[in-house]
């Protein structure tokens, strides 16, 4: 395999380098597990605590005490789960019909999608805030799903998807069959298209969960999402770093552990999805 | 016999007009379907994509707020207070500041990292997915987080300076200081993604090149300059642009480091631009913060035209 490691001593360095990546990845996620199982008062210590203490439970229970985080864990739940798997239907009906079926305007609308998925939405937040004030969203998950639904990047990826791996041959076995175009859908490019949408909705679950500024604006203190949640934590208690990082780790660590169960899977797909851009 | 005959002309038409309608309903399927298809994706862009964009427009040619159902047109009042307004530039050197401080030795760091891991290596895996453990984690943890590494007092980085002769750093404080502090929040997070990304582009690189330039006798680093990058190009190009769009975005960094202040620090030592949005959005001043964003629009515009140029030139004739 090429390139060469070359010397023993390069492939030691490559090895040291990669460890040390690794270490200052991990470290800030390891430390604000010690933070979150120390008292707060334990931080000014000289040296810092390195180590987890045993005070975990009293401060999570302090967490929920604090804020709605139940609350704000369920609403989480439900805007990233309906936003993933609305964004995985519609991307691969969209994928499907640009990659595979001949349409007046095709070109000039998946131009269209590539461009915008270079314009960044905060430019038009302030009209966006004004549309969920006229439709009476504002401080709902309406406002957080529905303009979530579908979004370029999605279809953009499967297009590229089915492009490659649908087999027009495939489609057009199943036209000779006297398949409709939505039995087409249904019956062969689902099948297909399943791996490419599971990591788009793994994608699309990890970003909608971690979404904080448009939260931020539409929603109130009491309804939050998680990131809402953690940041009222964080501002209300500025030096209450113990709690703040309680919810901070609680609110990540179902991230982390479905993403440390299918990373390799995710990491593929972001991989697939890079070169074509 | 006699029975069946009358039968027989209403038969023929029947079956005719089914299998017309057939036809017209295959026809239309075929050609209508694809519409419908597309059709989500469409209406909810232009709802909550396209018309927001332009609407900032109109808004930012009016006296906007949300406390009067009345909006005067002002014309480009507003942006003509706008290039007056000292808190404007002062943002915008900020985020071009961060922008700089936090892309360049990102990127830098993300090719180097990403021809490291471009070579058969154990525990290939491990190390993806610790490279992307960051950005896993959302802005507000990111945030939380280093604030308490960064503190003046009680951080872990304070302590670790501190072996070096190091006096306590009021991060927070100064210009350059926070800057550093949210550029590295930005690199924490961004820099695994990046090299990720390298890495699936420099995995693309065929293969015998690197094989003759090593017959040749090219050393690693050689390799890496005269091969990998301009092989990579328009993968380079793609994430320069996009970084650039993402740090003229930065906004919930400098929110939350601040404490929730939209002022970006005291001294709005680190406000950005978006941040500043944020500022006169909060005080309801939707024709201001609406003629700044498009302001931003502008920027981005510009930056991304001069990154594209820039990284076009550079590094010769293989895009």
């Amino acid at each position: 395999m090429i390139p060469r490691l070359g010397s023993g001593k390069a492939r030691t360095l490559t090895y040291l380098t990669l460890i040390a990546v690794v270490f200052f990845s991990a470290l800030p996620l390891y430390y604000s597990v010690v933070v979150a199982s120390r008292d707060n008062s334990a931080l000014a210590d000289v040296p810092p605590p390195l180590w987890p203490g045993g005070n975990f439970v009293a401060n999570v229970e302090k967490v929920f005490d604090t804020v709605p985080f139940a609350l704000a864990l369920l609403n989480s739940v439900l805007v990233a789960g309906s936003i993933a798997i609305a964004v995985m239907f519609f991307s691969t009906l969209a994928g499907f019909a640009f990659a595979k079926l001949r349409f007046r305007g095709r070109n000039a609308l998946l131009l269209i999608t590539v461009a915008t998925m270079m314009v960044p939405t905060q430019l038009g937040i302030i009209p966006l805030y004004l549309i969920m004030v006229k439709l009476e969203w504002t401080g709902s998950m309406y406002a957080l799903i529905v303009p979530a639904l579908v979004n370029a990047f999605g279809v953009f990826f499967m297009t590229q998807f089915l492009s490659r791996a649908l087999p027009t041959e495939l489609l057009e076995a199943g036209r000779v069959d006297g398949c409709t175009t939505w039995g087409l859908f249904w019956h062969v490019v689902l099948p297909v298209a399943r791996p490419a949408a599971a990591v788009l909705g793994m994608l699309t679950f990890m970003s909608a969960w971690n979404d904080y500024f448009w939260p931020l604006i539409v929603l109130t203190p009491e309804n939050p999402t998680v990131q809402v949640a953690l940041s009222t934590l964080a501002a209300g208690y500025v030096s209450d770093y113990a709690l703040s990082l309680t919810g901070t780790t609680l609110g990540t660590l179902p991230l982390v552990i479905v993403f440390a169960l299918l990373g390799k899977q995710i990491i593929g797909g972001i991989m697939q999805g890079a070169v074509k851009g | 016999m006699a029975t069946r005959a009358p039968d027989r002309p209403t038969v023929v038409p029947r079956h005719r007009s089914e299998r017309f309608s057939r036809q017209l309903a295959h026809r239309l399927d075929v050609k209508a379907s694809p519409y419908a298809y597309v059709m989500p994706f469409l209406l909810v862009f232009c709802a909550f994509g396209l018309f927001p964009l332009v609407y900032t427009a109109w808004v930012s040619l009016h006296d906007w707020t949300l406390l009067s159902d009345v909006h005067k047109f002002v014309g480009l009042d507003n942006f003509a207070f706008l290039l007056g307004d000292d808190y404007f530039w002062n943002a915008t050197f900020n985020t071009v500041s961060i922008g700089l401080v936090s892309t360049v030795p990102q990127l830098l760091l993300a090719i180097w990292l990403a021809h490291l891991l471009n070579r058969p290596l154990r525990a290939q895996t491990l190390f993806r997915v610790t490279l992307l453990l960051p950005n896993v984690t959302s802005v507000v943890a990111v945030v939380v987080i280093f604030s308490q590494l960064f503190g003046r007092d009680y951080g872990l980085i304070n302590w670790v300076l501190s072996w070096f002769g190091v006096g306590a750093i009021d991060w927070n404080a100064g210009t350059a200081s926070s800057h550093v502090a949210i550029s590295t929040m930005i690199m924490w997070r961004w820099t695994g993604y990046n090299a990720l990304i390298f890495l699936a582009a420099m995995q693309a690189v065929p293969r015998d090149l690197y094989e003759a330039a090593t017959i040749d006798g090219a050393s690693g680093f050689t390799q890496l300059r005269k091969i990998t990058i301009p092989m990579i190009k328009p993968t380079i190009v793609f994430v320069v642009i996009t970084s650039t769009i993402g740090a003229m975005q930065v906004v919930a960094e400098p929110l939350l480091f601040g404490t929730y202040s939209p002022t970006g620090g005291p001294d709005r030592q680190y406000q950005t631009l978006s941040l500043f949005i944020y500022e006169n959005f909060a005080k309801l001043d939707f024709g201001y913060a609406s003629a700044i964003s498009w302001m931003m629009f502008v920027f981005i515009v510009i930056a991304a035209g001069i990154n594209y140029l820039l990284t076009r030139r550079s590094g010769g004739n293989l895009t």
